[in-house]
């Protein structure tokens, strides 16, 4: 599995895309950190990168190779290899791939300009949102052979997560301002991982401002051990459930 | 010099008068209580080290008490430990404990009523109901005291310095923590508050009600359960404070209720839920300050009118302003924003679009909190660029027309 995956690890870096990647985050962060006059903006800039370039990234980069590498992936199930090993080796390809070019074009900059409570938050959320979001790349792709399919999918799934599902809520908390929402939108952040990340950082980022009103409430339960255990958690389960799915559906397929 | 002179005779005068009584467990005179019924007019009173438990001491006569390495007024939890009245009186060096609580009387480790020219410096008073209560005195100095409580509820702790009803009061260098609220003035006039520390109380670090012409200065609040509360009051000059971590649904760095014709200059506001709650209030002028990552760095009701905000930096808060209302009464002018992104065509560092500080989301969040867990979201970004364009749920005319390209130098 191990050889495997160094395999996938070889040929992602041969077509250059993640070194790329690698180098427009390290150039973004960088520069933002160089231009902003105090850290905390260009902390702000980062949250945006992380909370939507990020998902993204991961989202297309992974269904574009998933079917890229089917030819390869083919000929693999033809040697007396499971299945899971194969999809599980070449999801960490992919995984680590992304992961080490956040941790490079992200992590270094974070860590040399400010590294704080709020920049650990950062690298913990956009650690997280890449698997996650490669997990659910994978199980879409699995899904459906078609390619265009796949990508518009993985798309779709991308603008839902990344806005149509806030307008959701905004819209719900309209609609039923005049109801206790507090729990409520505990639980509606949970079925969201960028939401759940955003959260995670705006906990260490406006601490002031979540003081107040409801506001403590989700300090109390976020900011408690509780709430980071609950994060982890959930974020755990939005990597392993798509990929335990992934890996069902590509145990049962007809390649 | 002829002031000079006829102050030094008259100080010659008394030194001749005057004598020094040494109280302690081994001098002639063991009791404070024997000392006081001793002591004349202009007398000093030395009091050594050790316990003292004498119940509640009355003291009316113009004497001098020094403590020799802070000797203790033991209170037993149940009594009022010093009570003065009288003038020219200077308590300084003791160290008063235990003092009683009382639902019914405000006690408190020192009592002034109706005296005038008291001096209290360098007392420390420790878990005390009220630590110093002033009522109907005029020149009283309060300086370099350090006051700690234990912080019970709201009804069993009392405040730090109390004062009420007293004018040309100076409250300088003093440390207060874990009472109710660290400062409190009610009817008190022409006086001083200066650099004192007030931090963990469990309501207000200052609290000041219907006191006109008072200024305080240089003062650090630090979290406090409330803030700092500043109500009814007239030509109150607020300066060089710091105002930190005051944090919670109702915790405001200072909450401002009906107060005109005042000056806040140069204080730092930093990490608070909100800088600066004003309601009602008018004709104030609040310039040089500096905000500093707080929630909101102002929460304007629409029931202010004719203050001049200006030349202020707003830097890292996550809201700039809120309002409850679209009606603006209020200038904004000169300030540094930190969000503003206008630009500066004829170099002159002022830029030559307005800033809108009511951003869009502040106006929902006001209208409903629980929007807040939305807050930072690729969404509400866009929402808030859309209404810039083209403003509808935000007050158009809370705009500053002048805002700084820099940070100003304060």
């Amino acid at each position: 599995m191990l050889k495997l995956s160094r395999y996938v690890l070889y040929d992602i870096l041969r077509n250059k895309i993640v070194i790329a990647y690698t180098l427009f985050l390290l150039l973004v962060s960088f520069s933002m950190f160089r231009m902003e006059d105090n850290s905390s903006k260009a902390q702000l800039s980062l949250l945006t990168i992380v909370l939507i370039v990020l998902p993204l990234v991961s989202l297309v980069f992974t269904t574009i190779h998933y079917y890229n590498s089917y030819e390869f992936i083919e000929l693999m199930l033809s040697q007396p290899l499971s299945r899971t090993k194969i999809l599980l080796s070449e999801y960490a390809g992919v995984c680590l791939s992304l992961l080490s070019a956040f941790w490079i074009g992200v992590g270094v900059p974070v860590l040399l300009f400010s590294a704080d409570a709020t920049g650990f938050a950062l690298l913990f959320t956009g650690s997280a949102l890449t698997i996650v979001f490669t997990s659910i790349a994978f199980y879409t792709s699995v899904r459906s052979k078609d390619k265009a399919r796949g990508i518009g999918f993985a798309l779709l799934l991308w603008f839902y997560f990344a806005l149509i599902y806030d307008g959701l809520v905004l819209l719900t908390l309209y609609a039923f301002s005049d109801y206790p929402m507090e729990k409520f939108t505990l639980l509606l952040s949970a079925l969201n991982p960028i939401d759940l990340g955003r959260i995670f950082i705006m906990l260490k980022m406006d601490i002031s401002v979540l003081m107040g009103y409801t506001g403590a409430l989700y300090k109390d339960f976020f900011g408690s051990g509780t709430g980071v255990l609950f994060t982890t958690g959930i974020m755990l389960l939005w990597a392993l459930i798509p990929l335990w799915l992934a890996l069902r559906s590509f145990r049962r397929k007809d390649m | 010099m002829k002031l000079f002179l006829t102050f030094f005779l008259c100080s010659l005068t008394q030194l001749a008068t005057a004598r020094t009584l040494l109280v302690g467990p081994a001098e002639s005179i063991r009791s404070l209580q024997k000392a006081f019924a001793l002591a004349a007019d202009g007398d000093t009173i030395r009091l050594r080290q050790g316990i003292y438990k004498e119940g509640t001491l009355q003291l009316t006569k113009s004497i001098t008490l020094l403590g020799e390495n802070y000797p203790v007024l033991e209170g037993e939890k149940k009594f009022e430990i010093l009570h003065i009245s009288g003038k020219n009186i200077t308590i300084r060096g003791i160290h008063f404990r235990n003092s009683g609580y009382s639902a019914m009387n405000d006690f408190a480790s020192i009592k002034l009523v109706d005296g005038s020219h008291i001096t209290l410096d360098q007392n420390i008073v420790s878990n005390a109901y009220f630590a110093i209560h002033v009522s109907n005195c005029t020149y009283v100095h309060i300086r370099n005291n350090r006051i700690t409580g234990i912080p019970a509820s709201e009804q069993m702790t009392g405040n730090g310095i109390h004062l009420w009803k007293s004018s040309h009061a100076t409250i300088e260098n003093n440390v207060i923590k874990g009472h109710r609220d660290g400062i409190y003035f009610e009817f008190v006039t022409s006086s001083f508050i200066r650099n004192n520390h007030s931090e963990n109380n469990i309501r207000y670090g200052l609290h000041f009600m219907f006191s006109n012409d008072d200024s305080y200065m240089q003062n650090r609040f630090i979290n406090n359960g409330a803030g700092v509360a500043v109500m009814y009051s007239k030509r109150v000059r607020m300066e060089k404070n710091h105002f930190e971590e005051n944090w919670g649904a109702s915790a405001y760095g200072i909450l401002l209720k009906d107060i005109t014709d005042s000056h806040i200059l140069q204080n730092v506001f930093m990490k608070n839920t909100v800088g600066i709650f004003m309601e009602g209030s008018s004709r104030m002028e609040i310039t040089r300050n500096r905000f500093l990552n707080n929630g909101w760095a102002m929460k304007i009701q629409a029931s202010c009118d004719d203050n001049l905000f200006h030349y202020n930096n707003f830097t890292g808060n996550s809201f700039d302003v809120g309002t409850n209302g679209t009606m603006v009464l209020n200038r904004f002018e000169n300030n540094y924003w930190d969000k503003y992104d206008g630009y500066d065509m004829n170099k002159d560092g002022i830029g030559d679009v307005p800033y809108h500080p009511v951003s869009m989301y502040s106006v929902i969040v006001e209208q409903n909190p629980t929007t807040l867990i939305l807050f930072r979201s690729f969404m509400v970004s866009l929402l808030d660029r859309a209404e810039k364009a083209i403003p509808s749920l935000t007050p158009e005319h809370l705009i500053d027309n002048k805002p700084m390209m820099k940070m100003l130098r304060l």
